[in-house]
């Protein structure tokens, strides 16, 4: 009987015939008393008569039978099993190299370049492209923190917070210009990054969760009292656009302007497409560094941190320091986001910052899938786009958008994009380091 | 003497792991720690690391005190961990683990150091480009032993290499530490619960039992003493003998 027992495994022709064997002396049993014998009518009295052809058919039938039923099972599991092999072979080869996915970002890139010169008349769009390359910005800037270095931030906002006050306050109070201003907003949010990355060091997961959680709203908290420096609730207002280069996008007066200096019509239109395309150029910056950091020693122990903090350090990392790294990078970036935020609004308050910002950011980097960089772009269309279309459906636009990112985490649970591409690859064959 | 732990007390919060312990390591010696689950060899090889700290006594490595030391400090005067469980890094590459073994080293030595562990370990050349974590448990443990060697310690520890393995493995890693012994001259601080192979490698070796150092000597000695072959390779050598 262990014969049939053993049906799991793969079987040998020998261990099949014993299979039909133990089958076919089963159907012997069965079929004595069923098929072998058979009482008949005689003359009014039953008497027992006997059908041996036919049970040894019976017999025979069951013996083939089972040969076939279990040769077609085998083969239906090995097909299944090549198939899953299959599978994990293109799975490597993915993580080996995806043409794929690098044109699909060349593509995006494309698309984003020729944008605002094919809806030049739209503005609708060129602003809503310029709040969805916000936040890819934002997201890239998280990504670093939590997708990377695996820190779970929930108060990220702060960071985009502190850049944008940053600004407003240099620039109304003492003058100074949107690039003067850049630099000095990112080196203060990372700052503070490292203020809220040093009491957090030996903190994970959770706990560091909270604490993220609590520093976002100590900042909203002290923007919304601190009135002489922030204006407190009602926030900072008429604040400085950007100027191309020093020359300002304003109808035509005494200064040069954009539009005289290059002997164009004024149009209210190119400042949108400048600020367009300069939030493009950031991000752009921004991604290109982020994929430098990823590849370089900093970059690598950030994601091992993620991995294993303990067999990190037994390597020789000193955790702090790239724990605080981390921080400092994720919060410079979300800083510049923030001076960006600023210049385009003109105003800013307290309530452009709150824990509402903070999970949508969130939510772009774990739907793109953590530490994807495509993924993050394509999540932030998802999340920004989502409910701009679906404003037809009124009251319940929310309603549409909260399903549409539960089907997407069901669909894809670790992200849009979950694949991860190595920083490091080496021909064995040749043994070129490249 | 290279590494001296004297008089080493542990605590997990308010329990008391280590009990004044004293393990010493000569250069080029394999020393093993023996003893039961709970016994406190994996507490005795993580306070080298700092982790948890020594709370009082003495570890020595080369002459300075290490014990005070954050965990990196201590990874760059030349021990190397191969950690319970492997702890590699699942989701990054196999060549991404080996080049965090690196990190201490020079930029200039990592590719003679690959060669060398894809000499060592061929099957790790084959899996460069895969990801740690798809790697059978075995695998796992060869490339936390080439990870650690990475970095080119004069000291190296491992806790618990076979824990898990095939038996096969199990006989592929212990080679390994007697040929990385013997052949290249590492320094080994072995950590096992598979006794019979551990004391069969070993120079040295003591025996853990609570919290404190019961016994100590040869391999030999150990392998042929009765107390030893009654708590630890009773039944054990049947197993793992094969």
């Amino acid at each position: 009987m262990s014969a049939l027992v053993l049906a799991h495994h793969r079987i040998s022709p020998t261990e099949r015939l014993k299979d039909a064997a133990a089958v076919a002396f089963i159907a012997l049993l069965l079929g004595i008393p069923m098929i072998g014998l058979t009482t008949i009518d005689q003359g009014g009295a039953l008497r027992i008569a006997t059908r041996w052809p036919a049970l040894l058919a019976f017999i025979a039938a069951c013996f083939v039978g089972r040969l076939l039923l279990r040769y077609g099972f085998d083969q239906l599991r090995a097909r299944k099993l090549a198939r899953e092999q299959a599978a994990a072979a293109v799975r490597d080869r993915n993580l080996a190299a995806s043409p794929l996915l690098t044109w699909v970002g060349w593509g995006a890139l494309g698309v984003s370049l020729a944008l605002p010169i094919v809806f030049t008349d739209n503005r609708y769009v060129v602003d809503t492209a310029t709040t969805v390359l916000i936040y890819v910005m934002l997201g890239w800037g998280l990504n670093v923190v939590v997708g990377l270095a695996g820190l779970l931030d929930l108060g990220y906002v702060a960071f985009y917070a502190v850049g944008a006050y940053t600004y407003g306050v240099l620039a109304t109070q003492l003058g100074w210009t949107f690039w003067q201003a850049l630099p000095v907003a990112g080196a203060m949010a990372a700052s503070f990054g490292i203020i809220l990355g040093w009491p957090t060091l030996r903190l994970r997961g959770d706990y560091l969760a909270i604490v993220t959680l609590g520093f976002g709203e100590i900042i909203r908290v002290i923007l919304v009292n601190w009135t002489e420096l922030s204006g407190g609730p009602n926030g900072i207002t008429s604040i400085p656009r950007p100027s191309f280069f020093g020359l300002p996008f304003k109808p035509p007066g005494d200064d040069p302007t954009f539009a005289s200096f290059f002997g164009l019509e004024y149009s209210p239109s190119h400042r949108i497409v400048f600020l367009y395309y300069l939030i493009l150029a950031l991000a752009l910056l921004t991604n290109l560094f982020v994929s430098r950091m990823r590849k370089l020693p900093i970059g690598r122990a950030w994601e091992a941190m993620r991995e294993d903090e303990i067999a990190c350090k037994a390597m020789g990392i000193n955790a702090r320091n790239v724990k605080l790294s981390a921080f400092a990078i994720g919060a410079m970036l979300g800083g510049f986001a923030g001076v960006f935020f600023a210049a385009r609004q003109g105003f800013i308050s307290p309530e452009s910052f709150t824990f509402n910002e903070s999970a949508i950011i969130l939510a772009i980097v774990v739907l793109g899938g953590m530490g994807s960089q495509l993924g993050v772009v394509l999540a932030s269309l998802v999340l920004v786009l989502l409910p701009e279309l679906g404003r037809d459906f009124a009251e319940y636009r929310m309603l549409l958008f909260g399903t549409a990112m539960i089907l997407i985490m069901i669909w894809k649970p670790g992200g849009i994009l979950a694949h991860r591409e190595p920083t490091l690859r080496y021909l064995a064959t040749t043994g070129d380091k490249r | 003497m290279m590494l001296q732990l004297s008089g080493v007390h542990a605590h997990y919060g308010y329990i008391h792991a280590l009990h004044g312990v004293d393990v010493s390591v000569q250069v080029g010696e394999v020393v093993t720690l023996i003893g039961a689950n709970g016994a406190g060899k994996s507490t005795l090889m993580m306070s080298i690391f700092g982790q948890p700290r020594a709370s009082a006594g003495r570890i020595v490595f080369n002459g300075e005190d290490i014990s005070k030391l954050p965990t990196h400090e201590i990874a760059r005067r030349g021990i190397a961990l191969v950690p319970e469980g492997r702890r590699i890094f699942p989701r990054m590459t196999v060549m991404e683990n080996l080049q965090m073994g690196a990190v201490l080293g020079e930029e200039m030595n990592f590719a003679v150091d690959l060669k060398r562990m894809y000499l060592l370990f061929p099957i790790l050349e084959e899996r460069c480009q895969q990801r740690a974590g798809t790697l059978s448990g075995g695998e796992q443990q060869m490339l936390a032993i080439a990870r650690a060697l990475m970095s080119r310690p004069q000291l190296l520890l491992l806790d618990e290499p076979s824990l898990g393995l095939a038996p096969l493995y199990i006989k592929k890693i212990f080679q390994i530490v007697r040929e990385l012994n013997r052949e290249h001259g590492m320094t080994i601080l072995l950590v096992e619960q598979n006794a019979h192979h551990a004391l069969r490698v070993a120079h040295r070796g003591y025996v853990l039992q609570h919290g404190q150092i019961i016994l100590s000597g040869t391999g030999h000695e150990l392998l042929a003493n009765p107390e030893v072959h009654a708590a630890y390779l009773e039944g054990g050598q049947a197993a793992t003998a094969s």
